[in-house]
């Protein structure tokens, strides 16, 4: 049952960084799109995310559930030295939850539209910078449980060049799935068009601001080198995505918008795998050397048993309902 | 303000938001189920517009309610990193399940809110209905893990070590029941009366009588119903806590001496200096009866619990005091309303009654906080109970304060915020749902 909560916990993950992240990525883009163009995207961008929005967040709330009932020491060794980041993001998911909801829901449209537009658009990009700050953290080795002072203890565990490069990696990833994701959901041949530019922009900075993790990584002793590129799983990886990238730039230049999302979030996929394949079981990378590996913090056998069976007994509930929403809400192909 | 209090009241501030924003999305969807099938079975328009008109409010609570309720997950362990550290995997089944529980209300609400004229009716109002069931699913798992921490089972406690966890155990504990009922009835009764109350402010405004008279037809017989029974569920949660929890019990009634037979008190001013209360109706017996069901029982004191487990007496006595204070008088305008019914008269005709229920539009909700007042107050200074105290939980980092004033700010503003909303909502009803209108109003939709 251990590899089932583990499979789970890495399914939820990268489910919450592919759905989720489009979902943010969508913030990003009318961030990044010019007033003029603004209330285009928004139209498209409600229409396509409106009915989907709050499942695609639950599986944040799938993966915090399972680490704090199988893996707790986990749970609240992130907790501790992650607060700050940790209750930063939280004001984004609030901010940008409630902001989506609020400027669509409001019976009169008026100024205040711009309040909430402007609240969902920079919560869009804080939420998933400080998402990717967290994921850098953990595996920055910055965490320090001995530390005795408050900034080493609290704010170096975070506030290092890794971390924030694997925040901006992060956000551009997320703005780079949601324009591939708005392509396939917009109707005009103008929109397209749009988002097909957007999905190149980002995914040139997506590519910039992987070369800034791996030179972040360099200065911060970070070994994501020998993860990546001294073992086979990494390296196959690595070498898909680079091959998907290019068929990638083909079907973009060519407008196919279905095959697309498959191959956009196979290359997600192959990049977090690359990253994390080596690292694993180990979880948190702590500074006194060492790490907390998922094997050794894991709850006792009748917990592990039973929150297996909740998941997979759960996931025959969710995931056809869930199949069902995205088929019944996308755009159809004209 | 110290880190241990600012932590504490960072917790009952985003619980006490939390809870308003989850039990109004929880009972709502169970009104509209209702107003769904009557448009689908009678074609009355109206009935349409009440259920939009509703699942605009439900789709604003639901996402606050969702984003505040993530909050919480990622609170328990920023706060209570020592607590979630123990009892995660013991107390952590209840919170599995409502994951999933959670996550199908999430997806049947996207089929409802953006299925008008896309789905099948009847599976249309069927993913209403699943809103509804999932989420009254998800609060009763939630309140039976707080139950959990009130009534510790599951695990044995054996020199500061958790041995032979077994998670099934702790998530049906001795409280789970009793508490999830009272909460589930006080949910309805709250929203109940605070959906009705609205709507009967509407009719003696004298705007679109007959929309918000079916709407608060279907509101008040859920809110009314639920409120008669609570007492029935209030006096089973009494005899429970007395057993489990006796320093609870005497806190509520501010019992300082152990007493055979034991006196109700009624309002009244504590003293916790002089351990006394004072100016309080006293109903001879009564305490004893309510605890044990036989009006010469003995009922435990505080001068039988240890100084260092005794919990704040006059906050829990007050908070006591509130709930049952407007428990009783929701009773007494429920059963007005009964014996109208009975009378076969309209309430149309009876302003009075239409008054009381405008002013009961707040009180199912101050009710149900001074509950929750009454159960997390009252069982300190446990965290969980009996095994692990709350200063004990709480996070090393310093400078919660600030946290908690950040926090404070952002839940009064999105308190402003939604009322705001609300009120906009209402404001635009003759607009969007007049007879003259409505006609194009749905076909833009």
């Amino acid at each position: 049952m251990d590899y089932v909560i583990i499979a789970f916990l890495c399914l939820a993950i990268l489910l919450y960084f592919l759905l989720g992240g489009a979902d943010f990525g969508a913030g990003i883009i009318e961030l990044f799109t010019s007033q003029k163009n603004r209330s285009k995207t928004r139209k498209t961008m409600n229409q396509a995310i409106g009915p989907i929005w709050e499942a695609n967040h639950m599986w944040l709330i799938i993966a915090i559930v399972i680490l704090f009932v199988a893996f707790p020491k986990i749970y609240t060794t992130m907790s501790v030295h992650l607060h700050i980041p940790l209750a930063i993001m939280l004001i984004g998911i609030i901010a940008r939850g409630t902001a989506f909801v609020f400027r669509h829901y409001d019976a009169v449209k008026d100024q205040m539209q711009e309040v909430y537009n402007k609240i969902f658009i920079y919560s869009s990009f804080i939420t998933p910078l400080f998402l990717g700050i967290i994921a850098g953290s953990v595996i920055s080795g910055q965490i320090d449980t001995q530390a005795k002072d408050f900034a080493s203890a609290y704010v170096f565990s975070w506030l290092n060049w890794f971390s924030i490069a694997v925040g901006l990696f992060t956000v551009a990833l997320c703005g780079f799935l949601a324009a591939i994701y708005l392509i396939g959901e917009s109707k005009a041949d103008e929109d397209k068009k749009r988002f097909i530019k957007k999905a190149e922009f980002m995914n040139v900075a997506a590519v910039i601001f992987g070369a800034v993790v791996f030179t972040a990584a360099y200065f911060e002793n970070v070994p994501l080198m020998t993860w990546v590129f001294e073992n086979e799983v990494g390296l196959i990886a690595v070498v898909l995505a680079s091959l998907s990238l290019i068929l990638l730039w083909y079907l973009l230049l060519k407008g196919k918008t279905k095959v697309l999302r498959v191959l956009a979030g196979f290359q997600v996929t192959m990049i977090l795998v690359a990253i994390s394949y080596a690292h694993f079981p180990n979880f948190i990378r702590l500074k006194a050397g060492g790490a907390i590996s998922l094997y050794d913090s894991i709850a006792p056998v009748k917990t592990v048993e039973s929150l297996g069976w909740a998941l997979v007994l759960g996931s025959f509930l969710i995931l056809p309902f869930l199949g069902y929403l995205f088929y019944k809400f996308q755009q159809k192909e004209e | 303000m110290d880190d241990f209090l600012a932590a504490r009241s960072q917790m009952a501030l985003s619980l006490g938001f939390h809870i308003i924003y989850a039990c109004i999305g929880m009972v709502m969807p169970f009104f509209m189920a209702i107003s769904h099938y009557k448009w689908l079975k009678t074609n009355n328009e109206v009935y349409k517009n009440i259920t939009k008109a509703w699942s605009k409010g439900v789709a604003i609570f639901f996402a606050t309610g969702a984003v505040s309720g993530t909050m919480l997950s990622f609170e328990l362990g920023l706060l209570w990193p020592k607590f979630m550290e123990h009892a995660g995997p013991i107390f952590g089944m209840p919170f599995s399940l409502e994951g999933t529980a959670f996550f199908i209300e999430a997806i049947a609400l996207g089929f409802f809110l953006y299925g008008w004229n896309k789905l099948n009716k009847w599976f249309h109002w069927f993913t209403g209905v699943v809103v509804g069931v999932s989420g009254l699913a998800s609060g009763i798992l939630v309140v039976a893990a707080n139950a959990w921490m009130n009534s510790p089972a599951g695990f044995d406690f054996v020199d500061g070590k958790y041995l032979n966890i077994d998670p099934i155990a702790a998530m049906f504990n001795k409280a789970w029941f009793t508490q999830a009922l009272h909460m589930c009835l006080a949910a309805f009764t709250a929203t109940g009366f605070a959906v009705a109350g609205v709507h009967a402010l509407m009719i003696l405004k004298k705007q679109n009588t007959d929309f918000h008279y079916k709407a608060f037809k279907i509101a008040a017989v859920f809110a009314t119903i639920c409120a008669v029974l609570q007492p029935i569920s209030g006096d089973l949660s009494a005899k429970d806590v007395a057993k489990r929890q006796p320093a609870k019990l005497a806190a509520m009634e501010a019992l300082y001496v152990t007493q055979k037979p034991a006196p109700l008190l009624i309002g009244g001013i504590v003293n916790e200096k002089d351990k006394k209360v004072s100016h309080a109706i006293e109903i001879p017996g009564a305490l004893s009866f309510l605890a044990h069901g036989d009006f010469k029982a003995e009922v435990t004191g505080l001068d039988k619990i240890p100084e260092n487990e005794q919990p704040p007496v006059a906050i829990t006595h007050y908070a006591f005091q509130i709930m049952v204070g407007i428990g009783s008088l929701l009773v007494l305008i429920s059963l007005g309303y009964f014996i109208l019914l009975l009378r076969k008269k309209s309430i149309l005709e009876r302003k009075w009654l239409l008054k009381l229920f405008v002013l009961a539009i707040p009180l199912g909700y101050i009710a149900l906080e001074a509950g929750w007042v009454v159960t997390e107050v009252g069982r300190q200074p446990w965290i969980i109970y009996g095994v692990m105290r709350t200063k004990d939980a709480v996070t090393p980092m310093p400078g919660i304060a600030w946290s908690f004033y950040l926090f404070s700010a952002i839940y009064a503003s999105l308190n402003v915020i939604v009322i705001f909303l609300l009120y906009r909502q209402i404001k635009m009803v003759p607009i969007l749902y007049s007879p003259a209108q409505v006609s194009t109003q749905f076909k833009a939709d």
